[in-house]
């Protein structure tokens, strides 16, 4: 819902005079947050925006660690999911003693529960980077995930815990049991996670944490300890994965064991990935699009985490960037107007890409409705799974496509590099 | 209680074996490379469904040779066409390769071969009952499993120790710059190793399917403990792996075939207490705290120890 104006975001974030454009982009960004549901109102994009809402603070909260801080972590879900389940326990316990507690203040607790365990566990975890940091966060995640089992009086086994948001005190006449409330409830979070997370990188810790990202040796010899540095980010990254949390069981209105398994851990690297871990709106476009991926090709298909796998992996191969880094990649070219000559091969490589990713498409589907299912209806036109002119339909598309798009993108990377010198020689790239 | 000792220790050490299978192709890839690489439970599960497979088509013993090396050009492939072209975006570039293989291999074969577990049995020839411990029958497959594994260990050892590739590998382990340096192919020695490293998850795959389920999601269920194995050793340190598959296998087995519990031990607690975290622990044996073992161990080595058992370096 944001993604119109965050590129212009790290626009701001290089001119220091732009002060309008800054707060404007931010003003924007709330702006589209409450005009979106007046425009969309049905219940089901209402859920749509809710749930990309908390995977947008999820995501960016992730972020901290791997993006800005180096640190690649496959057990995010653990505070999240720890920070749901604190975010229910405390719904329960204010609406039995009927504290004057409103609901709105929920996540925060749930921010705290994540903080709280990154703060115990982040000690030992952070003493190193790379590898070894990735490994133990597997290994915690995998030991809370498990243990959430056996500790069936705090998280309620497999069936998990309930509660009732509208039990609460209401706030301003709002109960939030309709969908619009809550929805309004997580947009503020959103911002406001949001304007506290881009605030965090402008802070000397914030830039810290990407000296020691980008080389720990070096922040030793300043007078810094790494370790401290990436303890800290650890828990501010908990914090707001508690907070992301906390708003998922205000919106399900419940907290089981599946928000610390693996799997959502896997969809948070996921979503930051896609999107680009360079930039602070990369996170954002990513948890936009793997949510909505997510609601929207369940009906269409399947095998629909396949296709997550197959994206994930094209982008770690072919743009480790994201999406967020193939559109920054443009800036320079926009600036000093030498991106159309670029756009035409660009044009000429879309047609062979689309039909190598249309013959990957028709393969997949292919395979997983051989055993039965409907038939494949890609862009309209019908395909039986079980036919010899599928399976030839397929091949042509796939290695036609793929020897066809390598001759093109050549040809890209030749334009590319013309007009990326152009640009140089006006001085608009480093 | 003997009986319960023998039968577990025989099981604990078929599972060590078996996890050493994985675990040494997993550390060697690791310290040659510095990729910790996901997949290679997913190789391993490839193994069992190929397995599946041509036994069904071709029999038991022509799979046991054929799907390893299929799984051995798989991970070969993967080395050469992806990890070789994603090195120069760094190591978590390769690290998230991995990640990104694990999971789609996961929903391809589930996609292939269904999520619930497939009908892979003991070989008719292997499907008697070998010997008898007090009153358990032993199956003759566990012993052959224990068989071919010993069988490839030893063949591991000799080739590592006395054999010209062997050395090379050794001298890779610890100093592969200096070893491309000499002017050996390094390229091609990865490749070869990982594709070794692969064949090898695969055979435990093909062999351990018809003992344990063949299922879509036993990697994701074996591959953390795969960590847990080399993190455990010590990290780059085959003797470290060793010891290390052989005591998670016991722990593991030993756990599973325990019943007791805190409550058990000491009486159960006061019901006026009511439900809590307390009463949790009180109750729950040990054989359900099996699964958390491992990670339990790998949190407390890294504390106190974490270069690992015979590791040198930590990361």
């Amino acid at each position: 819902m944001t993604n119109a104006p965050t590129p212009s975001l790290a626009a701001a974030k290089q001119e220091p005079g732009g002060a309008l454009g800054f707060y404007g982009v931010w003003l924007l960004a709330a702006a589209a947050l409450i005009v979106l549901p007046l425009i969309f109102s049905s219940g089901g994009s209402l859920t749509s925006f809710s749930l990309i809402g908390i995977a947008i603070i999820f995501a960016l909260s992730y972020n901290i660690l791997l993006g800005q801080t180096g640190l690649l972590s496959f057990g995010h879900a653990v505070q999240y999911g720890l920070g749901g389940f604190l975010a229910v326990h405390a719904m329960n316990a204010v609406a039995n003693h009927n504290w004057p507690i409103p609901l709105p203040v929920i996540p925060l607790i749930g921010g705290i529960g994540g903080m709280a365990f990154a703060l115990l566990v982040g000690w030992v975890m952070t003493k190193r980077a790379g590898t070894v940091f990735a490994m133990i966060s597997l290994g915690i995640g995998e030991l809370v995930a498990s243990s959430s089992l056996i500790l069936r009086s705090v998280f309620g086994g497999e069936s998990g815990i309930t509660t009732d948001r509208t039990s609460l005190m209401p706030m301003f006449g709002w109960t939030f049991g309709p969908q619009i409330q809550v929805y309004y409830l997580i947009a503020f979070w959103v911002l406001v996670s949001a304007i506290a997370m881009y605030a965090l990188t402008r802070t000397p810790l914030g830039r810290i944490c990407n000296a020691v990202r980008d080389n720990p040796e070096r922040v030793e010899f300043i007078g810094y300890d790494p370790h401290v540095v990436r303890y800290l980010a650890y828990m501010f990254a908990g914090f707001f994965a508690g907070i992301a949390g906390g708003l998922t069981a205000i919106n399900f209105e419940i907290a089981n064991s599946a928000y610390l398994g693996a799997m959502q851990s896997g969809f948070v690297l996921f979503s930051t990935f896609i999107g680009g871990t360079a930039y602070f709106f990369g996170p954002i476009l990513g948890a936009i699009l793997v949510t909505y991926l997510q609601l929207g090709l369940t009906s269409v298909t399947s095998v629909w985490q396949l296709y997550f796998g197959v994206i994930f992996i094209g982008i770690v191969m072919f743009a480790p960037g994201g999406i967020a880094g193939i559109l920054m990649k443009h800036r320079p070219l926009i600036r000093a107007g030498t991106l159309g000559t670029v756009i035409p091969s660009y044009l000429v490589a879309a047609i062979p890409t689309l039909a190598f990713a249309l013959g990957i498409i028709l393969t997949i589907e292919t395979v997983a409705r051989f055993s039965g299912g409907d038939p494949i209806n890609l862009l309209g036109i019908p395909f039986v799974a079980t036919a010899p002119t599928t399976w030839a339909a397929a091949a042509v598309l796939v290695v036609g496509g793929f020897l066809v798009a390598r001759i093109t993108w050549r040809r890209v990377a030749e334009a590319w590099d013309r007009a990326a010198t152009v640009a140089r020689d006006r001085g608009y790239l480093a | 209680m003997a009986e319960l000792i023998v039968i577990s220790t025989l099981n604990g050490v078929l599972f060590g074996m078996l996890l050493f299978l994985l675990s040494s192709g997993l550390t060697v890839i690791f310290s040659m490379m510095g990729v910790l690489n996901f997949a290679h439970a997913s190789f391993y599960m490839l193994g069992a469904f190929f397995g599946y497979q041509l036994t069904r088509w071709i029999g038991f013993w022509p799979a046991l040779v054929i799907a390893p090396l299929l799984v051995g050009v798989v991970g070969m492939g993967v080395e050469r066409y992806g990890l070789r072209n994603t090195h120069k975006h760094g190591h978590v570039a390769e690290l998230l390769l991995t990640f990104g293989l694990a999971f789609a291999i996961e929903e391809i074969v589930s996609m292939i071969w269904g999520k619930s577990p497939v009908d892979y049995r003991v070989p008719a020839v292997l499907d008697f009952p070998a010997f008898t411990v007090f009153s358990t029958n032993y199956p003759a497959y566990k012993i052959f499993m224990l068989v071919v594994s010993v069988v490839i260990f030893i063949a591991l050892l000799v080739t590592l120790k006395r054999t010209r590739v062997g050395l090379i590998v050794q001298a890779a382990l610890t100093h592969p710059s200096m070893v491309g340096h000499l002017g050996h192919n390094v390229g091609r020695v990865f490749m070869l190793v990982f594709g070794v490293g692969s064949a090898l998850a695969g055979l435990a795959g093909v062999i351990a399917g018809p003992s344990l389920v063949t299922q879509s999601d036993m990697a994701a269920y074996l591959g953390p403990i795969l960590f847990v194995v080399i993190v455990f050793g010590g990290l780059g340190s085959l003797p470290g792996a060793f010891i290390a598959s052989l005591l998670i296998g016991l722990i593991q087995t030993f756990a599973v075939a325990l019943n007791g519990s805190l409550a058990s031990v000491f009486g159960p607690l006061d019901p006026s207490l009511g439900p809590s975290p307390l009463t949790d622990i009180w109750n729950v044996t040990i054989a359900q705290i099996a699964p958390i073992l491992p990670y339990l161990l790998l949190v407390l080595v890294l504390i106190f120890r974490p270069m690992g058992l015979l590791g040198t370096r930590e990361s």
